[in-house]
């Protein structure tokens, strides 16, 4: 019998794939990672980098608020920053009424024990965003929130994965996968590989990879936009999102204003391109005038559409495959994954490691989706 | 708030104004959007308010020459919109553009690009600087209010424009401190097949190029074959350093240069399209991959003028023309053979106006630092202000292409959008990993194509009610 060279062979070069690379690897588990274009050319690349606990469903909250805590020491775990600026992330309420549902979210976040969120009034409001326009009322406040910077991300996952002795094969699609014994046979358009563990964490494709795993998992499809402007001086620390309103408002380190909000753009699933909707687009920037009439004038020097895969109730996939054997899947992040990264990563060495893991993970099994789909 | 048109040309100059005119000729709705206040484009910048003046006479023929266009132009029928941006090109064919601080966008049958060319990029230590500015620049200034440099100018460069540009300058009573002619030694003589061939069908234009020279030379300090420019000093340039051909160093006080190197075709409305492009190595710059009328890949979205490849005014109108003919074809307005007949004598023509190319392009090549800087120290994205080592640093971790090269150093973010140092990259990173510069490519294009301000884009889609 020939020495298996590979213990667990991962789809996809999006920060979740280098996460459970990165987990595994230094787990001791000899890890390759094959992405069809280049890491981080999809969903990673293109994210807002939100690190955002703010307003996330609530059985989302025990590995979110566990992942916030690893990115306030990110460094200790990838060897760089990655730019995490935790300024806090602020939803703010434009009127009464907008202010009463957030009242009852920090309601029923305090009702099930949890303290991360804070309402703020007007004065504080101000205080923490001096340049929102005055017609705001208040806000819910994460404090311990912020964001990160994408790229840099991307390169200190990549950096620490190889260093932990991941091998990562870009332009590297895979085209098929076939069972080879108790292994899996997965073709690419250059060499096959053989490893007993696959990791699907194909983003936008991961339906396609499920499939060929035998999972057959309904996905939609997400093409959330952002805009970037021209350099401004200082002009808020914390991201600002809006209840009722497609908007996430931040400043980046290099004085850009980042502006996105989950409108959408169109895409196209099979050219593997995603497109901008300028009609759509229109809106996110009317609100980012309304809330910040100072930047009227600021000019925009880039947008673009990123893809990712949404599930029907807008939770990820996470965890063992119904039907294929060491199969696991991490997809489905439905416009919100980039914050779970760091945790998402250790749960599934968890799970390939010791067959189990200690996090709630129940709200995400494949399983929920699939039997949806039997009923219909 | 969306309009449709039967054609939308982007650029009122000559390309642009010569397919208004035979497009209106057949009959067709046409739709002409330029960001200037007055046609002309670039070379016939405001020729409707200074052809008849002193400026006029300074510009010389081959600028009052472009009064005739215009009044054809104006007479046509199609409608002009200045002082317009186009900001978005898409399938469709549609276009998204701002005036007056409100964005639309405009649905059109045909699309044609006539948007022209662009300077090329010109690195070298200190470019950045302020007092450092481009000769089309300050030819712009020329012919917009008729302004010249205050005090002695440098002028440094390969290529008609310096020339021009110098003569003007003298004849508008400007004073130049120094010629430095960066076209290496050689060229005349290693062209000389294509030099007999180019003066037997244009002798007028070359004759010209000569004259300019031999004009400057006796009034100008003229110093051949440089290899080497730097420009040197803290707030603004102070000093220019130049290499000369012998190897020799020197310096002199400088406080305005003005630096040339030929101009590429406009490509991002057709990079943006998602159209094919072709790499043509005689201009050492890509350009959209046309069919003989100039219509791109991209149906219904034509090119032409030095935006489909340099040719010049001539060569402009005449493929602004062609593709016209083509797009009243499809339009229905004439039939396909009429089309063809009527192509026949202008393709004639565009034959011989483009026949000095071959020799104008090998003489005026601009010299290999102008691509790679020989000191990496220089500024290649000059909105982010990334050096050329940055990126050769970047290019020595894997086989990055230039969009990771993009993403991890942030050359080519800028509110240029890469215009700057596109090529520049590609150039780099094809010598650090031994490929072809057409092979490596350039950053993908994301949409605006030219900056628009947050308002702007707020009045899209309202009629202008929310402005
Ligand atoms: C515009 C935008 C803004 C966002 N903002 C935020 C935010 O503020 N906060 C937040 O928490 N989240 C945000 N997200 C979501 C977050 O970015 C994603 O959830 C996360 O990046 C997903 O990572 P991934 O690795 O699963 O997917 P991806 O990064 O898309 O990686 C999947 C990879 O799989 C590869 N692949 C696909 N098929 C194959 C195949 N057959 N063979 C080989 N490789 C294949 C792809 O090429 C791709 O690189 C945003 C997303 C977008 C698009």
């Amino acid at each position: 019998m020939s020495m298996r060279a590979l213990d667990v062979l991962i789809v996809g070069g999006g920060l979740h794939g280098l996460s459970a690379a990165l987990h595994l690897a230094r787990a001791g588990k000899r890890v390759t990672v094959l992405e069809r274009s280049w890491v981080g050319r999809h969903a990673s690349g293109a994210s807002a980098a939100g690190v955002r606990t703010l307003n996330r469903p609530l059985v989302e909250l025990p590995i979110s608020l566990e992942a916030m805590d690893m990115w306030h020491k990110i460094e200790m775990i990838v060897g760089n920053d990655c730019g995490f600026n935790a300024g806090g992330q602020v939803r703010v309420a434009e009127d009464a009424k907008d202010l009463s549902v957030l009242e009852r979210r920090f309601a029923t976040v305090q009702g099930a024990g949890y303290h991360h969120e804070e309402l703020v009034d007007r004065a504080e409001l101000l205080r923490l965003v001096p340049a929102i326009s005055p017609h705001c009322v208040g806000a819910l406040v994460a404090r311990r929130d912020g964001a990160a910077d994408p790229h840099r991300t991307l390169l200190a996952f990549r950096r620490a994965a190889e260093a932990a002795g991941v091998s990562i094969n870009e332009q590297c699609g895979v085209t098929a996968i076939e069972r080879a014994g108790s292994d899996w046979r997965v073709r690419t358009e250059g060499r096959d590989f053989v490893a007993p563990v696959i990791v699907n964490a194909a983003g936008a494709w991961a339906g396609e990879i499920a499939s060929m795993l035998g999972d057959n998992i309904p996905l939609g499809l997400k093409a959330s936009m952002m805009m970037v402007t021209e350099r401004v001086a200082p002009l808020l620390n914390p991201v600002v999102g809006v209840a009722g309103r497609p908007l996430s408002f931040k400043q980046s380190g290099q004085g850009t204003l980042v502006i996105g909000g989950g409108l959408q753009g169109r895409a196209d699933i099979k050219t593997q391109r995603s497109f901008v909707d300028f009609d759509e687009l229109a809106k996110g920037a009317r609100a980012a005038v309304d809330l910040f009439p100072c930047i009227r004038f600021v000019r925009i020097v880039r947008t673009w559409a990123g893809m990712e895969a949404k599930t029907e109730d807008h939770q990820p996939v996470i965890g063992a495959s119904p039907n294929g054997n060491g199969v696991f899947h991490a997809f489905g992040f439905s416009g919100h994954g980039f914050q779970l990264v760091p945790v998402v990563g250790a749960i599934l060495a968890d799970l390939i490691l010791h067959d189990r893991t200690s996090r709630p993970i129940e709200a995400f099994s494949a399983k929920r989706l699939m039997k949806r789909e039997a009923a219909a | 708030m969306s309009r449709r048109v039967d054609l939308l040309i982007v650029g009122a100059g000559p390309a642009g104004m010569s397919a208004a005119i035979i497009a209106r000729r057949h009959g067709m709705d046409v739709l002409v959007v330029d960001e200037q206040i007055a046609p002309g484009g670039q070379i016939w910048r405001n020729v409707d308010a200074v052809s008849a003046t002193s400026l006029g006479a300074v510009l010389g023929k081959a600028y009052t020459e472009g009064a005739d266009v215009v009044s054809r132009f104006r007479a046509s029928g199609a409608r002009y919109q200045p002082r317009t941006q186009v900001w978005q090109v898409e399938t469709g064919p549609k276009a998204f553009v701002t005036c007056g601080g409100v964005a639309t966008a405009i649905e059109a049958g045909c699309l044609l690009l006539a948007t022209g060319a662009q300077e090329r990029p010109v690195p070298f230590p200190g470019w950045t600087l302020p007092g450092v500015m481009t000769v089309g620049a300050a030819q712009i200034v020329l012919k917009a209010s008729n302004q010249i440099p205050e005090g002695p100018v440098w002028i440094a460069g390969c290529g008609p424009l310096a020339l021009i540009y110098a003569v003007q300058l003298l004849k508008s009573g400007g004073q130049i401190a120094g010629f430095l002619d960066t076209t290496p030694p050689g060229r005349v003589s290693s062209n000389i097949s294509k030099w007999a061939k180019a003066t037997l069908n244009a002798p007028i234009d070359l004759m010209k190029g000569m004259s300019w020279m031999a004009a400057l030379q006796r009034r100008v300090p003229f110093v051949r074959h440089v290899t080497e420019i730097e420009a040197i000093g803290s707030e603004k340039i102070e000093r220019l350093r130049y290499v000369t051909a012998s190897g020799e160093s020197k310096v002199a006080a400088a406080s305005l240069l003005l630096v040339h190197e030929g101009v590429v075709p406009t490509i991002h409305p057709t990079l943006a399209l998602g159209c094919q492009h072709i790499w043509n190595s005689d201009q050492d710059s890509f350009a959209p991959e046309l069919d003989t009328w100039g219509e791109t890949s991209e149906p219904n979205v034509f090119v032409a003028g030095d935006g489909a490849g340099i040719g010049g005014a001539i060569a402009a109108c005449l493929r602004g023309e062609i593709a016209a003919l083509r797009i009243a074809a499809k339009a229905g307005h004439i039939s396909d053979a009429k089309a063809a007949t009527a192509a026949k004598p202008i393709r004639m023509r565009l034959k011989r106006a483009l026949a000095p190319r071959a020799f104008l392009d090998s003489l005026y090549r601009p010299r290999p630092a102008v691509f790679m800087p020989t000191d990496t120290a220089a500024i290649a994205c000059r909105c982010e202000e990334i050096s050329v080592a940055r990126i050769l640093a970047q290019a020595g971790t894997g086989h990055p292409g230039p969009n990771q090269v993009k993403a991890f150093t942030r050359a080519g973010m800028g509110p240029c959008q890469g215009r700057q140092c596109n090529y520049t990259v590609a150039h780099v990173l094809a010598a650090s990993e031994g490929r072809p510069v057409p092979d490596v490519g350039l950053y993908r294009v994301r949409p605006p194509i030219k900056p628009l301000t947050l308002d702007e884009l707020s009045t899209l889609g309202t009629g202008g009610a929310a402005s």
